[in-house]
């Protein structure tokens, strides 16, 4: 009974064409006339831009915003989601992309995969949005990649991440986890003398694949230093006493922890506690932006060190505008950790790709991304590598009371992005 | 991996590890006593208990903030009175949600359940219009963070200390009300025989009302204690709901005694196993040892026998 | 176990449904939104098992999420080992096994992955191995005679005892991104969309299928023994029946009918995560029901159908009202109208159509009309 009925009704495709025609039946129809506004440079026509039916008008071009605004996950990607809208108001601001300006249409992954997967596929397949900032977790990634791939969307992912990937179709504008992990290990080694490390993580894909990296790291790759620990947590873990006692009679020279969301809270109040100072104990996390500050407390953290591509603190002529701007629109209160920064990357990257390419279209952007500069880059500089990640510099900060970072160390140099590093894996 | 390691080392660790063990103990007897005293007392499954918890967390925070902005020289003490108010709001919207929610469900024990679940649905959603999706940080007096020395190496977590003080005095408490006092053999008769307690003349509704109060105050109290060593977000309640019920279950939902009975193991063997293997692994071999003794005892370890 | 057990109105409301699913709906919705139709079809199944466990013999499980998503796990194995062959895992240190083992520094295939290379095993492993574990759960619980909420907390410890193992296991479960990136069902690309609008179709006539299964099984005599129970378990007792055993095989039922789901869904979505089987989930699950009403096997479906459409709509506009609205929804649901929508058809439709067509006996609770289609769109 199910099984005559398998062609798909003629009528649904067909009037899709159609309508897929019909909207691009204007466009083809008044290319050069509608006057553009008088403030911005006319762009190239819509036609010229657009060859695979994006959502591109004349003057205005849509795009996705697409995070957890409920749900357990809410708590980290808020931030990326403010920081998303201060780049595209900012970029409208200064007359669009192409001369077109940016609307977004936002939805909500409740912090739950599927129905990222869900979003994203009407982000691409109904709204025809040109490009997608979004996603924090890994796993909301994985569930939202096949979606990108089969229907051809652009997404800009903003987390540090474990590596491990590199998709035509999305943009990796937070570091991946060599960037990340290995410079602040030979900052940590050298200036502290560590020896004995002890690794900690929450129990899922990220924290385990750094560790890993961190692991070989420390035993193959620097001389002396070896791993005394290692332990893992359920996510939403909340008791760390245990661990901490562990961590007293082995006595690493530093601990090095990658635990994320509700535990890090937990685990910072318990470490200070059970009366480890922080001042005396060096501890090194790759987890701990000013975001999770605020819900931990700074003075439970001070004198810890981070390690990560952007602290808020950070003194360049970019970030003295890019704090201001961003507190003028989110509230004086607002605190910018390093994945809001990456996110905020995401459309400026984005529209200084589509200008390269001259085009919204997809496979153009994909192909042009590679060699993109953002100079205007908070961070400082930035530049899309061939593998879609961004060459960045590695930062460390050590954490004061009021839950900022000072910065003590950057890389002299970019370090390039390798998702799949040899000899770590 | 106690080679290498001279003896005084290894028992101050000891020592700090045993402590650590009771300090879990005394948080899990604290999560699980209201949802205890519900479940046991009416048989209706809070679900929305670490929204009630929340709720107290938030309290603090909001006295922390007030005594930060208006009454600074009073700061070292605000814990005392945010405790006292967390009680207060989440027993308050206890009896304000058994009011109006729970008293129309009492024949359908399994609809509460559900029901409670649409609340916290709705309190999270609250808390994040009120509070910010965001974590707030709750600042604590000085003198409640950090450590003790009892000797040289033993250093003992004041956090640890007043969760265990705080835990044993409701405790108590808890006991003194429904054991010795007239309004706790009120309760335990309507446990026993609702019908009967009512024709005897007892206020059924009145005692319900006040013991799902109690049980959210308690969940009020923990929320609040637990600003000491957790987050605070509008979701954090989930965090502590997965051990709370399994220390309930466990116990046997019937029974107060039986629920601190499974706290105590659940904690030392979690705590103990924590300590000689990784946190993961020891999660999941406390949780399938629950399973395995709940599939060979499902009622759980201790059993009142009631007349339904 | 003839067409004498269903009645007439019966079939001509199945029929309606099955015209709903499998003509109205691919004809009016463009194919975007028949994916996600096909989607909530797929928790219409857990739906059926519902309906039976808890409608009828009342129980409550909360755990119907470990059941889909065991159903989910064993297709999505099958399709992870068929997308990991060699040639596409060649980069990996161990070529041929998924690439989440690789990552978790596992170097040969365990065991229990082994036997899902054979499709046939695996369509078998979908209902049993959900059944198998509703077996094991339910001989511990229902020969001890415990029920009721007790049941209902101990079948949500288990599904968070699950979760936590299952990303806790990464190596071998895939942690908590789950298992991804499935491809192909016997080289039959599942990612087009003329895979999915066959998909669909299969996901609709299994559910009617199983639809009519239920409905034969509520017809039985077994059936009137399941709502007996609901209503005095010592009677039936007494009656010479083994309460215990009827109660198994429903929990067994229902556990199957989720496996099935879960397998569908995993077909229709192209991954499968630990987010299904927790507690939330398996709340979920159960208020879907709740809200088309407990009691009527066409109520759940239309029920699902509708609260996830309301979900999806308003979700993509308001976000933040869409947690407060669904709250209170469920809250409504289980204090005013606890039969559901099935329950306000039966009150409101039902009596106007009694005019229409008297007859002598009213309705008996289990043979509730379709809620018409007014209810749904």
């Amino acid at each position: 009974m199910a099984l005559d009925r398998i062609d798909p009704p003629p009528s649904s495709a067909l009037r899709r064409r159609l309508l897929q025609g019909m909207a691009a039946l204007p466009a083809a129809a008044l290319v050069p006339p509608l006057l553009p506004h008088a403030a911005r440079a006319a762009g190239p026509a819509t036609a010229a831009v657009n060859a695979t039916g994006l959502a591109v008008t004349d003057d205005a071009v849509t795009v996705g915003i697409l995070h957890s605004i409920t749900g357990t996950m809410a708590i980290s990607e808020t931030g990326s989601v403010e920081a998303e809208k201060l780049a595209i108001s900012q970029i409208n601001a200064e007359g669009g992309v192409l001369g077109r300006k940016i609307n977004f249409i936002q939805e909500d992954g409740a912090s739950d995969w599927p129905t990222f997967a869900e979003k994203a596929k009407k982000l691409l397949v109904k709204d025809k949005c040109a490009a997608v900032f979004g996603c924090w977790t890994s796993a909301s990634r994985k569930a939202v990649l096949p979606v990108f791939e089969q229907y051809n969307g652009m997404l800009y992912y903003p987390t540090f991440y474990e590596g491990l990937e590199q998709s035509k179709n999305v943009i990796y504008t937070g570091q991946e986890a060599t960037q990340q992990i290995i410079a602040g290990l030979d900052w940590v080694t050298k200036e502290k003398g560590a020896k004995t490390f002890y690794l900690l993580g929450s129990d899922y894909i990220w924290p385990r694949t750094s560790n890993k990296i961190a692991r070989k790291h420390i035993e193959n790759h620097m001389k002396g230093t070896r791993v005394v620990g290692e332990d893992y947590f359920p996510l939403g873990h909340t008791q760390f006493n245990s661990v901490i006692n562990k961590m007293k009679l082995v006595k690493p020279d530093v601990i090095y922890a990658i635990i994320v969301g509700g535990s890090n809270v937990a685990f910072y109040k318990q470490l200070k506690a059970a009366g480890v100072d922080l001042s005396k104990q060096t501890l090194m996390t790759i987890s701990v932006t000013e975001d999770e500050i605020l819900g931990i407390g700074g003075e439970n953290i001070a004198g810890a060190y981070a390690c990560m591509k952007y602290f808020q603190s950070l003194q360049n002529p970019n970030n003295a505008k890019f704090v201001p701007a961003f507190k003028a629109m989110w509230g004086e209160k607002s605190v910018i950790g390093d994945v809001t920064q990456a996110a905020y990357l995401g459309p400026w990257l984005w529209k200084l790709t589509a200008e390269k390419a001259q085009s919204f279209d997809i496979d153009k952007i994909a192909a042009a991304s590679p060699g993109v500069e953002f100079k205007g880059a908070p961070e400082g500089y930035v530049r899309i590598h061939p593998n879609h990640h961004l060459w960045s510099k590695t930062r460390v900060g050590r954490a004061r009371t009021d839950g900022q970072y000072d910065v003590i160390y950057e890389t002299a140099d970019l370090m390039e992005p390798n998702p799949f590093p040899v000899g770590y894996q | 991996m106690f080679m290498g390691y001279s003896l005084g080392d290894l028992g101050s660790i000891l020592a700090m590890q045993g402590f650590a063990g009771l300090v879990l103990f005394s948080v899990f007897v604290l999560m699980a006593l209201g949802l205890a005293i519900i479940f046991g007392q009416m048989g209706v499954i809070n679900m929305a208990h670490g929204e009630f918890m929340i709720l107290g967390a938030y309290v603090t925070f909001l006295c922390s903030r007030l005594f930060a902005a208006y009454l600074p020289g009073a700061f070292a003490l605000y814990f005392f009175l945010a405790i006292i108010l967390a009680f207060c709001a989440s027993g308050l919207l206890g009896m304000a949600v058994e009011w109006a929610l729970i008293r129309h469900l009492y024949k359908r024990p399994l609809d509460t359940l559900l029901a409670t679940w649409g609340l916290s649905l709705i309190l999270q959603q609250v808390y994040r219009s009120i509070f910010g999706a965001r974590e707030v940080g709750v600042e604590l007096p000085g003198w409640m963070m950090g450590s003790t020395h009892l000797t040289e190496q033993i250093e003992i977590p004041i956090n640890g200390l007043i969760v265990m003080v705080l835990t044993t005095l409701i405790t108590l408490a808890v006991y003194l009300l429904i054991f010795r006092a007239g309004w706790g053999r009120q309760v335990r008769a309507v446990t026993q025989n609702r019908a009967m307690a009512s024709a005897v003349g007892i206020d059924t509704e009145r005692v319900d009302r006040l013991t799902y109060g109690l049980g959210c105050g308690i969940a009020g109290i923990a929320g609040s204690a637990f600003t000491m060593i957790g987050s605070t977000s509008p979701t954090a309640g989930q965090l502590y709901i997965v051990d709370t019920f399994l220390v309930v279950v466990f116990g046997g939902a019937q029974s107060l005694i039986g629920t601190i009975a499974s706290a105590f193991t659940i904690s030392q063997a979690r705590s103990t196993m924590e300590f000689f293997l990784s946190g993961s692994m020891a999660q999941v071999l406390v949780l399938l040892s629950v399973v395995g003794i709940l599939m060979l005892r499902p009622q759980g370890l201790f059993v009142l026998k009631v007349r339904r | 176990m003839t067409e004498s057990s269903f009645s007439r109105k019966d079939m001509i409301a199945v029929l309606i449904f099955a015209a709903f699913i499998l003509i109205v709906l691919p004809l009016a919705l463009e194919p975007f939104r028949l994916n996600l139709v096909g989607k909530y079809l797929t928790y219409g199944f857990v739906g059926l098992g519902l309906v039976l466990c808890w409608g009828d013999a009342g129980i409550l499980s909360l755990g119907q999420g470990i059941f889909f998503g065991l159903g989910g796990y064993c297709m999505a194995m099958f399709l992870k080992l068929e997308a990991s062959t060699p040639a596409a895992t060649k980069i990996q240190s161990t070529p041929g096994i998924p690439d989440f083992m690789d990552w978790n520094q596992l170097t040969a295939l365990p065991w229990f992955w082994r036997p899902f290379h054979s499709l046939a095993f695996t369509i078998a492993a979908v209902p049993l191995v959900p059944a198998l574990l509703a077996f094991v759960i339910g001989l511990a619980m229902f020969k001890r005679r415990v029920g009721g909420t007790y049941f209902a907390i101990i079948t949500q410890a288990i599904a968070a005892i699950l979760t936590i193992l299952i990303i806790g296991q990464q190596g071998y479960t895939g942690g908590v991104n789950g298992i991804t990136d499935l491809r192909t069902l016997l080289g039959w690309d599942i990612r087009t969309d003329h895979a999915k609008l066959v998909l669909y179709f299969i996901s609709g006539g299994l559910l009617i299928a199983c639809l009519l299964l239920a409905q034969l099984v509520r017809r039985s005599k077994l059936g009137r023994i399941l709502v007996a129970m609901r209503e005095r378990e010592d009677r039936v007792r007494f009656s010479g029946y083994d309460v215990a055993n009827f109660k198994i095989f429903v929990f067994c039922a229902a556990a199957a009918l989720a496996g099935i789901g879960g397998a569908m869904f995993t077909l229709q979505v192209g991954f499968m995560s630990p987010s299904f089987v927790g507690i939330v989930p398996s709340i979920e699950l159960v208020i879907f029901t709740a809200v088309g009403g407990r009691t009527s096997l066409l109520g759940a479906l239309y029920g699902t159908l509708l609260v996830n459409w309301a979900k999806t709509t308003f979700s993509e506009d308001l976000p933040q009202l869409w947690l407060l609205a669904m709250g209170a929804l469920f809250i409504a649901v289980v204090v005013a109208f606890p039969n559901g929508l099935a329950g306000l058809v039966q009150e409101n439709v039902a009596p106007l159509l009694a005019r229409l067509r008297p007859r002598l006996r009213p309705v008996p609770s289990a043979t509730v009309d379709a809620p018409k289609q007014g209810a749904v769109r």
